[in-house]
């Protein structure tokens, strides 16, 4: 196979008693020209000794009787073997290997990916999964998964709700690259205002996470990955329409300007314009909306310096109104303009008028990252990410105002090398964050400015089989916070083959945004209660608590496919919370916890490809999920206990022309939920203790006619169940009993929606 | 005339001395065929004094090395990692090392890349 030739270049120069061979190896040209190789093999074959050459391509060997065969290879050349009988001179130029044989490895991806090694428990959902249902945004991207749950936030907007073990979404860390996005004014919606169609991977961390990114996260991080300009399709159109009048259009447009400069330009609108009913209460079921949203990016890498950026700009207008049907804004505007809108008596004035409510968001946000590998040591790289973002919510809940806005600006500086070799990793940086905020809730002013600045420092170690573990620390200064340190420790143990065994420990500390998280209190007749102490975020102190975790994952093949198996452990401890208390159902409070408040998970999750294309996945959790409120230690509300969850997805074998069928379907069964006590209201706004348990199944089937063309269909809620009173108090909107907030199960019933993919 | 032959001697002998380097470049062939031999191969690398990072590539059979030219040389890498049953092309491994490698790691017999059956 492999071409050799002998060649015996004497050359007698001078007669030493050194038992030397020595020479130079050089690149064969046909000028004949010195050109040095560095790093070329010689050796002596079959024995031990050998060496390489040098940034002048010279080498020297000791001359070994016993051998006369000498060996000189290099990556990209054939390798020679030259006789040698004495102590010489050797002057020899080797061949370059042009063809060097292709090798195309192909490895089925899964759609999800659990990792067996990091010491993290990660789990990456690339593009694959995310087309299993028509995921408008981000928070409809986890409907396949199950280590995300997704809940209603409201009777009004519809909005879907992520929570992680037990805790809602402004407990996770939500970025986007690796910088935080979802925070602040944007904690309620903004997990919609990423299209689906730009999401190109999702990294969810179970548990503390690492530290690089922040303090801020407490029960897990959500990383996404977005489209690159550089891989993304050159053009692709997405269309999707559904029953009740939601209409999407999703455009890429990506071009490669040079071999290092690529751009693309997405942009999204969704509208709906239908009044969609369907449960009769004379409200909303969905909001009327009209976004659009507009991202420019830039990607520039250079292998050959190691330098890599990439570049943000994204603008977005999104409008929202809710409410009964027959509302109409611009009257109820004039309306309120003319009168005095806080007069109490204004509102039985207008009982005639319809309820409603607007949210108009307006958001920019800019970002750039820089990236710098070593070319000559790839285990060693500099990192800088700035982003900087204007966050604008003008919105009313019919006599309710709340206004926010939000300016931040985050970096990150980060150093990633080694310790000796590879196997000791550490990653040190500092950030530096300001946000300030411009919040009006009615007519109390809120405004504030918080600024930090930290240090970190993480070090992670593997032997590259049995163990790895990662332990980072960061040191913050906080104006509002004050000083602080955020440890995280996370270990990961192989005990047999196929299985990762692993542990975490670490603390997240963040405050709390009161009204931005629970927005949708402001559509109910609650009274807003803080009971202030002597803490500096709204009267209140900082949420603070650790969280512990154990995992056990264990690869196995049954019937010669594989398959995995996950059971998790999590628990959140509270050394203080912002207990949101609606146990009256006159007020909402929020208050400093008094006493103890955490959340278990437990979780158990089977993969198997149980037919051939045929995945299966279930998953079984269990949450318990404990406040002391005032009055008493309850289960969080609206929380079911015992969740359920099945998806089979199948795929016909790929085609030439890479047509396919692609089905799925998805079973979410939730058992009963604890409802917030209503005990106080009269009879016929009282609600039970417990919700009644309830499944929901989802399907779609998609046809890809070729790499460019695929349509799909799908259904949703296809049980048509619906919760029968979301809202209370559905007869007086403006009067003491109003109340869209205790939703625990749909509102739209049986819906279908279809689709199409175009790309070029 | 006898001096200028010797100083040049000497001036040869001079460039043929190694620059020691602290991150060198290494890059040779090692026999082996999945993911746990490539476990396998960086990790006895790595456990050469003065290696900092290996890199084995499955396609190729590539090991790609930095290393510490003051602390370590090509040959004791070898060395370490025919011990834990991995040919290269001038030193092969024992026969009791090659025993000892997992039985789906047997290269000699089958070269190919069967990560994905097990």
């Amino acid at each position: 196979m492999r071409n050799l030739f002998i060649l015996v270049l004497m050359v007698p120069l001078f007669c030493t008693s050194q038992d030397k061979v020595e020479g130079m190896i050089m690149e064969a040209n046909t000028a004949k020209k010195h050109i040095a190789l560095e790093g070329a093999n010689v050796y002596w074959l079959h024995s031990q000794t050998g060496t390489v050459t040098n940034a002048e391509g010279l080498f020297s060997i000791p001359y070994l009787k016993e051998y006369n065969k000498l060996v000189i290879s290099y990556v990209g050349f054939k390798s020679d073997t030259l006789l040698i009988n004495a102590p010489k001179k050797v002057h020899h130029f080797l061949q370059p290997s042009n063809n060097l044989d292709e090798v195309v490895v192909q490895q089925k991806k899964d759609a999800v990916q659990k990792t067996f090694f990091s010491a993290q428990n990660v789990i990456t959902v690339n593009s694959a999964e995310l087309l299993k249902a028509a995921c408008c945004n981000l928070s409809e991207s986890f409907e396949t998964n199950p280590a995300i749950d997704v809940n209603f936030s409201d009777a009004l907007t519809g909005t879907k709700q992520i929570q992680m073990l037990g805790l809602t979404s402004p407990y996770l860390l939500i970025t986007q690259e690796n910088i935080p996005m979802v925070r602040g004014a944007s904690q309620a919606y903004g997990s919609t205002f990423t299209p689906g169609t730009w999401v190109e991977s999702i990294q969810i961390t179970k548990g503390a996470g690492s530290v690089v990114n922040g303090y801020e996260s407490i029960s897990g991080q959500i990383n996404t990955e977005l489209v690159k300009p550089l891989t993304d399709n050159s053009i692709f159109i997405n269309g999707y329409a559904n029953k009740n009048g939601r209409l999407e259009l999703n455009t890429h447009f990506n071009k490669k300007l040079s071999n290092k400069l690529s751009s693309g330009l997405y942009i999204h609108v969704n509208r709906r314009d239908q009044k969609e009913d369907g449960n009769k209460d004379g409200f909303l079921d969905a909001p009327l909306a009209n976004q659009l949203n507009v991202m420019n990016r830039w990607q520039y890498q250079n292998p050959e310096t190691g330098w890599v950026s990439f570049f943000n700009v994204r603008f977005l207008n999104d409008e929202k109104q809710v409410g009964q049907t027959s509302f109409n804004p611009v009257e109820w505007l004039q309306l309120r303009s003319t009168a005095n809108v806080n007069n109490a008596e204004l509102s039985v004035l207008n009982e005639t008028q319809a309820w409603g409510s607007e949210i108009d968001t307006r958001r920019f946000d800019t970002s750039v990252k820089l990236g710098y590998v070593f070319p000559e040591l790839p285990f060693q790289s500099f990192g800088f990410q700035a982003s900087y973002s204007i966050h604008k919510q003008d919105s009313y809940f019919g006599f309710n105002t709340y206004n926010i806005n939000h300016e931040s600006i985050y970096s990150n500086l980060l150093f990633n090398s080694i310790i000796n070799d590879t196997r000791n990793n550490f990653k040190t940086g500092i950030t530096f964050a300001y946000d300030g905020y411009n919040e009006m809730v009615n007519t109390v002013d809120y405004s504030r400015a918080d600024a930090s600045a930290g240090a970190f420092f993480e070090y992670s170690y593997t032997n590259l089989e049995k163990l790895s573990l990662t332990a980072g620390l960061r040191v913050d200064t906080h104006n509002r916070l004050g000083n602080f340190i955020t440890p995280r420790v996370h270990v990961r143990y192989t005990p047999w083959e196929k299985a990762s065994l692993r542990g975490s420990v670490g603390r997240g500390k963040r405050a709390a945004n009161i009204f931005a998280e629970n927005q949708q209190f402001f559509a109910s007749a609650r009274q807003i209660n803080i009971q202030e102490s002597s803490g500096n975020i709204y009267g209140l102190d900082a949420e603070d608590a650790w969280n512990y975790g154990v995992s056990f994952l264990q690869g196995f093949n049954w019937l010669d496919r594989k398959g995995n198996i996950t059971v998790d452990f999590y628990k959140t401890n509270f050394k203080n919370q912002i207990v949101v208390d609606w146990e009256n159902p006159r007020e909402i409070s929020f208050y400093n916890l008094d006493g103890k408040s955490y959340a278990n998970s437990f979780q158990l999750e089977v993969n198997h490809e149980i037919l051939k294309n045929l995945e299966f996945r279930t998953a079984y959790k269990y949450y318990d999920v404990t406040t002391d409120y005032k009055s008493g230690s309850l289960q969080k509300p609206l929380q079911a206990q015992h969740r359920f969850f099945v998806n089979l997805g199948y795929k016909t074998s790929l085609k030439e022309n890479g047509s396919q069928w692609r089905m799925d379907y998805t079973l979410h069964t939730l058992g009963k939920q604890r409802l917030p006590n209503t005990s106080s209201n009269p009879i016929a706004y009282q609600l039970n203790e417990y919700s009644a348990p309830y499944s929901l199944m989802n399907a779609q089937i998609t046809k890809v006619f070729s790499n460019q063309f695929e349509i799909y269909l799908g259904g949703e809620n296809l049980t048509n169940y619906k919760q029968n009173n979301p809202i209370l108090g559905v007869d007086n909107p403006f009067g003491a009993n109003f109340d869209t907030s205790i939703v625990y199960a749909p509102i739209m019933g049986r819906m279908f929606y279809g689709g199409f993919r175009f790309k070029l | 005339m006898k001096k200028i032959i010797v100083a040049f001697v000497f001036a040869l002998t001079a460039i043929t001395t190694f620059a020691q380097e602290k991150n060198k470049k290494l890059t040779f062939e090692v026999d082996g065929k999945c993911e746990m031999c490539k476990m396998r191969i960086e990790k006895a690398a790595l456990n050469c004094k003065g290696v900092k990072y290996a890199k084995w590539d499955i396609p190729s059979h590539q090991l790609s090395l930095i290393v510490d030219e003051r602390k370590t040389d090509p040959m004791k890498i070898k060395t370490a990692i025919i011990a834990v049953g991995h040919d290269t092309k001038e030193l092969k491994a024992t026969n009791e090392a090659y025993d000892n490698v997992h039985p789906c790691c047997k290269y000699r017999e089958d070269n190919s890349d069967d990560s994905e059956q097990h």
